[in-house]
């Protein structure tokens, strides 16, 4: 195929030419961008928690008023909705996954380090990890005598001393001892200090606040939560079971006290599923965008290329009339669509890595990786092709005869 | 001439029914994407206290001690019990108000209704006349009622309506956790957005149903929530709050000149400086007097995905520009013919300058009224969404003569290039070809 006669055809027609290049660079650019933005929140919405959350279940119930015996009346609770048949585990806890509602503290390597090292959360609960079904990859859980109750470590310092061990994430372990086992080192928190006995596989923290890189440091104390500190109940159920599940749970805690309000009730897969609502609608947006995207720049190249095809049947039809075969003309059209596309991608991929950049600024995003430029690039030559596949057949249609004609 | 030059522009877009169409689809979706975004973001980024803004100030002190000090690091977002009722009690402003929010159970008299859990205000009595809320029925407690944490409760009208079927209920009586209220009064609908005063409760969340004193909340150990700092040996154990070393109360301060707010600063160096001299702050003043606005900037308010929509909706129009342009350009230039024989029976470049342009401006009014019924589609959308600030986003009047601006705007500029380029051929030219 001949390259030059097209390239003198686009230079007297350089302004609309430029138009093409012009939108497709902005298509290839903005969608380049735009199909990365979606990856990165579907990435987002696979995070990883560490808990068994297709059996979890959450209910929040709340007492009115001042609370007596309220350690007993968790036990009460406790033993009530474990015997609701298919539990397999129950736990009052102080935080829970995907809440967006976490208790934080600052984490030191030493009892003199002024600056601390990081912030972590902290879970608190008897059997909690046991409960959320986290996965224990070194050392152990707490043991019954081990663990506290929150309430009197609260009202007294002296006993905070007395707390000693923690369970600690993997993740939280490689950030603060890297390359080294967690197992056995100490950390200091405020005026105490705790010994890791335990490191678990991954436990996600409620709330993200800090950035999704600190997603993992968590920490699990034992200490024993009551009515008047806590109100989320934790239940393990088979995946099935969980709607029964509720039902029971909701009525067994009335029944242990008729004066109290159900919050919530819900299973970790709803939470989860609140908690990355946004990121959902970000992905589904941006999708629609790209098609409305791609359709107007081909809708366009049709448009364009319909004008091209009528304002030069003239010379369409010499050239028939002088040999040229229907095949000829249409890969003229095709070629010349295909120049434009070219060029428009190469420009595009400068102004997506530029794009790139002010996102990398402006919202923390990740180096767009090289392998979305050549898919890029497929998808608008592609795109480019089918829509001026119309006007280049109804260019290959014009009859030779044309030629002898004036307009 | 202008109707003629209409007239001319209809048969001319008439004659090619698809192009048209897809120029005005265009059109109409880049501005349909550009308004619905950014309405979205004029809601968000609005002002939530026209009036008053400016006179609003939210003081920063810092308190903290020297762990993890740094000479550069701001001062805590909240202050601590004890500097929140100094500042309060020191009365240097034209109003001051404390508050922290909460949720308590409340507990109606009808038994058709089962308890509740209602997000809650704990505040002082300057919050009502300082932020002018509105009241239906009425007053707000006083500062005497502050001082004897007296039982009164103000009450939305959202919450009226569940309650009393929206009839006065000043004077009846709201059990909430276990104790008796005095409604004193209900207040109009009243959400300012953003939820300015605590930004830790979402910052576009719904408001609270009830405001209780603060003094009142802390005696009978209401339930709060927010967000809370500790440091030393600050614990955060709920019932000794006064004492601790923990910051969780939002302080404003209403200022009615910048002269005020200047004084109002350098007392509260001072403040620092005396409480450095007393032992109880050990790190060198800090202190920081945003007023409204400037808070909410401060804590970017607007979140990251609204401005991104906003830029991926202004990337999308301009793709559509770039598109209509071409066509037009394509379109014009064919008609060259036409177009020279006007100029040769003496219409000046600047009259087919002038036909040109009506032509785009009609497309971009169709675009535009398209693009409009595409916004509201859009924002019809948005308030599908699950975010707090979806039911917030609707069409105001001048977003409403935006979009038309902005569409009319747009397709004149895209028309510029065309028609200065179809004005350009010279009219023998034209006559002799073909």
């Amino acid at each position: 195929m001949d390259i030059l006669p097209i390239l003198s055809t686009l230079r007297r027609h350089k302004v609309t030419a430029f138009l093409v290049i012009l939108e497709i660079a902005l298509t290839c650019a903005i969608v380049c961008n735009a199909v990365f933005l979606i990856s990165q929140r579907l990435e987002r919405m696979q995070m990883f928690s560490g808990v068994a959350e297709h059996e979890l279940i959450q209910i929040q119930a709340v007492s009115i008023g001042k609370q007596n015996d309220a350690a007993a009346r968790a036990q009460e609770d406790l033993i009530r909705l474990r015997q609701i048949p298919g539990v397999t585990g129950a736990a009052l806890v102080n935080q829970v996954p995907f809440t967006n509602s976490s208790w934080n503290t600052s984490v030191k390597l030493g009892p003199n380090q002024k600056q601390a090292t990081l912030n972590a959360t902290q879970y608190f609960g008897e059997n909690l990890l046991q409960t959320f079904g986290t996965r224990l990859v070194a050392g152990r859980y707490f043991n019954a005598d081990e663990y506290l109750d929150f309430e009197a470590v609260q009202r007294d310092q002296k006993l905070q001393a007395k707390v000693g061990v923690i369970v600690i994430t993997q993740a939280l372990g490689e950030r603060l001892w890297p390359g080294q086992s967690a197992l056995g080192k100490t950390i200091y928190l405020g005026e105490t200090s705790v010994r890791v006995i335990g490191v678990v596989a991954g436990l996600i923290r409620p709330a993200l606040f800090n950035g999704d890189a600190s997603a993992q440091w968590s920490m699990a104390f034992p200490l024993r939560m009551n009515v008047s500190n806590a109100n989320r109940y934790v239940l393990r159920a088979a995946p099935n079971d969980r709607d029964r599940v509720i039902a029971g749970a909701v009525a067994a805690l009335r029944k242990a006290d008729p004066h109290r309000v159900i919050i919530e009730k819900k299973t970790l897969d709803e939470i989860r599923s609140g908690f990355f609502q946004n990121d959902r609608a970000m992905a589904g947006l941006l999708v629609g965008v790209c098609i409305a995207l791609l359709v107007v720049t081909a809708l366009g190249i049709v448009g364009l290329g319909s004008f091209w095809v009528a304002q030069r049947r003239r010379q369409i039809g010499v050239r028939r009339a002088l040999g040229a075969t229907r095949r000829n003309i249409l890969n003229y059209f095709q070629t010349e669509n295909f120049l434009l596309a070219t060029i428009g991608i190469a420009l595009g991929m400068v102004l997506a890595y530029g794009i790139n950049l002010f996102l990398m600024l402006h919202y923390e995003l990740p180096r767009l990786p090289a392998v979305y430029f050549p898919i890029g690039a497929i998808v608008l030559w592609l795109i480019g092709q089918v829509a001026v596949l119309g006007p280049a057949m109804r260019a290959a249609a014009v009859p030779p005869v044309v030629a002898t004609r004036s307009v | 001439m202008f109707s003629y030059y209409l007239d001319l522009a209809l048969r001319s877009l008439r004659r090619n029914k698809a192009l048209t169409a897809l120029m005005v689809v265009a059109i109409a979706l880049g501005i349909g994407a550009s308004m619905t975004t950014l309405t979205v973001l004029h809601v968000l980024s609005g002002d939530p206290l026209p009036e008053k803004s400016s006179k609003l100030f939210y003081p920063q002190i810092d308190p903290q001690d020297m762990d993890g000090y740094k000479p550069q690091d701001d001062p805590p977002a909240q202050v601590t019990w004890l500097d929140g009722i100094a500042l309060l009690h020191a009365k240097r402003g034209d109003h001051q108000a404390l508050m922290t929010g909460g949720a308590v159970p409340v507990q109606p008299a009808q038994s058709s209704i089962e308890p509740f859990f209602e997000d809650a205000r704990y505040t002082t009595a300057d919050f009502f006349p300082m932020f002018d809320v509105p009241l239906l029925f009425g007053r707000p407690w006083t500062s005497a009622d502050d001082d004897s944490h007296a039982r009164v409760v103000l009450i939305s009208r959202k919450l009226n309506d569940k309650l009393f079927q929206g009839h006065d209920s000043t004077g009846q009586t709201l059990r909430m956790e276990d104790a008796a209220f005095r409604i004193i009064g209900v207040l109009d609908g009243w959400r300012p957005s953003p939820h300015f005063y605590d930004l830790n409760s979402g910052n576009y969340s719904e408001d609270e149903g009830v405001f209780v004193p603060l003094t009142t909340a802390r005696e009978l150990k209401f339930g709060r929530s927010g967000s809370m700092d500790c440091w030393g040996k600050g614990s955060g154990g709920e019932d000794d709050l006064e004492a601790a070393s923990c910051v969780w109360l939002q302080f404003w301060v209403e200022l009615d000149s910048p002269a005020k707010a200047a004084a109002y600063k350098e007392y509260l160096l001072h403040y620092s400086q005396e409480q450095k001299t007393l032992g109880r702050f050990q790190r060198p003043p800090n202190v920081r007097l945003p007023d409204l606005m400037g808070w909410l900037d401060y804590n970017k308010v607007v979140p990251g995905d609204v401005r991104l929509q906003a830029w991926l909706a202004f990337g999308f129009l301009l793709v559509c520009l770039v598109n209509t342009v071409g066509l037009m350009l394509a379109k014009f230039l064919r008609r060259s013919s036409e177009l020279g024989v006007r100029r040769a029976l003496g219409a000046s470049k600047r009259a087919v300058f002038a036909q040109l342009l009506v032509e785009a401006g009609t497309i971009g009014l169709a675009g535009g009224i398209g693009g409009l019924l595409l916004a509201f589609v859009g924002l019809w959308l948005v308030r599908m969404q699950p975010s707090d600030y979806a039911s917030l986003a609707r069409l105001d009047l001048p977003m409403l003569l935006a979009t038309f601006l902005l569409a009319i705007g747009a397709s004149l500029l895209a028309g510029l290039l065309p028609a200065w380029r179809a004005c350009q051929v010279t009219p023998a030219l034209q006559l002799k070809s073909n």
